[in-house]
């Protein structure tokens, strides 16, 4: 997989204005112009010669993992030694030129992919995955269309690797291209209930970390005293409000292209200090009309959330669709999240038939 | 002789010219519509890409099927119920209905959308970076669900930014319809 920026100029566009305009403009003329993934998973600095874990590579758990079929999911990142983190921005962290990510998807005992994205430059960010081979011995990139059908991960089910295109179409739109890499996915205020939820491997970085050693600007020393949390008090709520956050809110957000729909998912840490500031997605979802109707009812009677009644939420249904023309998220998955479906519907069930009038 | 032969000839061409005034129905578009002038060379575009054969719904007119061109790239009419499909087999693998706005295949049933800018119904709510987003993914909005056949966005996504900058600018300058096109409808054998 090459660069999105160099065959996607205009999508690109979208998430990295002046990537394009940066292009060929590095001033070393050692590097290339147009910065790409390197060939093989090992040449991305991931590992040492020794073919362990390199020594300035750290591992990282999201509290809220993104559901992709049941796929066991290792993440690493290398930030650059003495660069810090800009959070001026609480939901939309700029990172240091340089910082590399991973995500490793296995299903069993057996490595399928590693993604990879990179701050190339000031202003770019390259993104590439890497299929395993047999032996699981190495990782080549995967070509620009993805894989179809790569790996059987059920009777009937088979895994794809992402195309480009795809790739762009969760990262290249949301406030930060790092999805899992957040103040609320790192808050050391873990939710028990988050489903999925993998333990916190020794020495994983956390915000509590990050504040320690003073890897962001401004400090925010306020996150390691009172790290972020959902706002919601039912732990059904918070749990189920936390998942479609993470899996949802890359494009349902009120930053890019779709906020003109008015379904905001994400959770906005920046009002986490406001007295009963409400979670975006209880304040968008529950009791509204949306634009998708849901299969044999009539518009009025579907809602995005019918409170009370998880047979008129439109999300419920999407979240546990399959179908092409109806399932959410619209990619990367090909099994529905039984977890998943049945936090939210608890949530809905238990939300008050008063709220219809919203 | 040879007047005779001239006079032939200008018959002919004043033949052929009127055969052409019968069979189209507008001033053919302007092949020389450039990017100074983006509704221009949209108009253009939309016309040489035929794009009104499916998002604008077919009628009979006095001539025959036609586009009905008071509903322009308005999708398929919100009150012509599609439901199941047809049945299909062997040969015959998929189907359009009368107004060439609804199409069943192995993908289930597809309706064409509203490109016009309505608000609410179509593109209104739309920026150029969305409609490229989407031709290019062949993503509803350019991030959500797959866009349907027979709707050509494969050879479409090989168009300039330029272009489709283009098309959208003259798409956004037409009337508005509401008309609410329905979702598409999942082939019985997706799970």
């Amino acid at each position: 997989m090459l660069p999105a920026r160099a065959r996607r100029p205009a999508l690109a566009a979208l998430a990295f204005a002046a990537a394009a305009a940066a292009a060929g403009a590095s001033s070393l003329a050692t590097e290339p112009a147009e910065p790409r993934a390197p060939q093989r998973l090992s040449e991305t600095g991931l590992y040492g010669p020794d073919g362990r874990l390199a020594a300035t590579v750290e591992r990282f758990v999201p509290q809220y993992p993104l559901w992709t079929d049941g796929a066991r999911k290792s993440r690493f990142v290398q930030l650059p030694p003495g660069a810090r983190i800009d959070v001026s921005d609480v939901d939309a962290w700029r990172f240091p030129t340089g910082t590399k990510v991973w995500k490793e998807f296995a299903w069993g005992e057996r490595k399928v992919e590693t993604r990879f994205i990179w701050k190339a430059t000031d202003d770019g960010w390259v993104f590439a995955t890497y299929v395993w081979n047999d032996a699981q011995t190495e990782a080549v990139l995967a070509p620009e269309a993805g894989l179809r059908n790569a790996h059987e991960i059920a009777p009937g089910k088979r895994h794809s690797i992402p195309a480009v295109d795809d790739c762009l179409a969760c990262h290249g739109l949301a406030p930060s291209p790092v999805l899992g890499f957040s103040a609320l996915q790192l808050s050391d205020d873990r939710d028990p209930l988050a489903p999925h939820a993998e333990p916190l491997p020794p020495g994983a970085l956390t915000l509590r970390a990050l504040v320690a050693q003073d890897r962001l600007r401004p400090r925010r020393p306020e996150w390691a005293t009172t790290p972020p949390r959902i706002r919601e008090r039912d732990p059904v709520a918070r749990a189920a409000l936390g998942y479609l956050s993470a899996n949802c809110g890359g494009c349902h957000n009120d930053r890019g292209p779709l906020a003109r729909l008015g379904l905001v998912l994400l959770h906005d840490v920046a009002r986490d200090g406001e007295r009963d500031a409400p979670e975006p997605a209880r304040a968008t979802a529950v009791g509204a009309a949306g634009r998708y109707v849901m299969p044999g009812l009539a518009p009025d009677d579907s809602r995005l959330v019918a409170p009370g009644d998880p047979g008129r939420s439109a999300l419920l249904h999407r979240l546990g669709s399959r179908r092409p023309s109806s399932q959410m998220p619209p990619l990367g998955s090909v099994v529905a999240d039984a977890e998943a479906v049945a936090l939210v519907r608890a949530w809905i069930a238990s939300l008050p038939v008063a709220h219809a009038s919203r | 002789m040879s007047s005779r032969r001239t006079s032939a000839f200008v018959t002919a061409a004043l033949a052929a010219s009127a055969i052409a005034a019968h069979v189209t129905t507008a001033a053919p578009p302007e092949a020389s519509a450039t990017a100074a002038d983006p509704v221009a060379r949209g108009r253009y575009l939309v016309k040489v890409m035929v794009c009104n054969d499916c998002h604008t719904p077919w009628h009979m007119g006095p001539n025959g099927p036609e586009p009905d061109m008071s509903r322009e790239l308005s999708g398929h009419p919100e009150g012509v119920a599609v439901t199941a499909p047809p049945a299909l087999g062997g040969a015959w693998q998929w189907a359009g209905a009368g107004t060439n706005t609804a199409f069943a295949g192995p993908w289930g049933v597809s309706f064409t959308a509203n490109l016009t800018p309505d608000p609410e119904t179509g593109l209104g709510r739309w920026t150029p970076e969305t409609f490229v987003a989407a031709i290019r993914s062949g993503r509803h909005e350019g991030q959500g669900r797959p866009i349907l056949p027979p709707m050509p966005w494969p050879m479409y996504r090989n168009a300039s930014d330029e272009d489709l900058r283009a098309i959208f600018a003259y798409l956004q300058s037409i009337p508005k319809v509401r008309n609410r096109v329905p979702q598409p409808i999942d082939p019985p054998a997706a799970n």
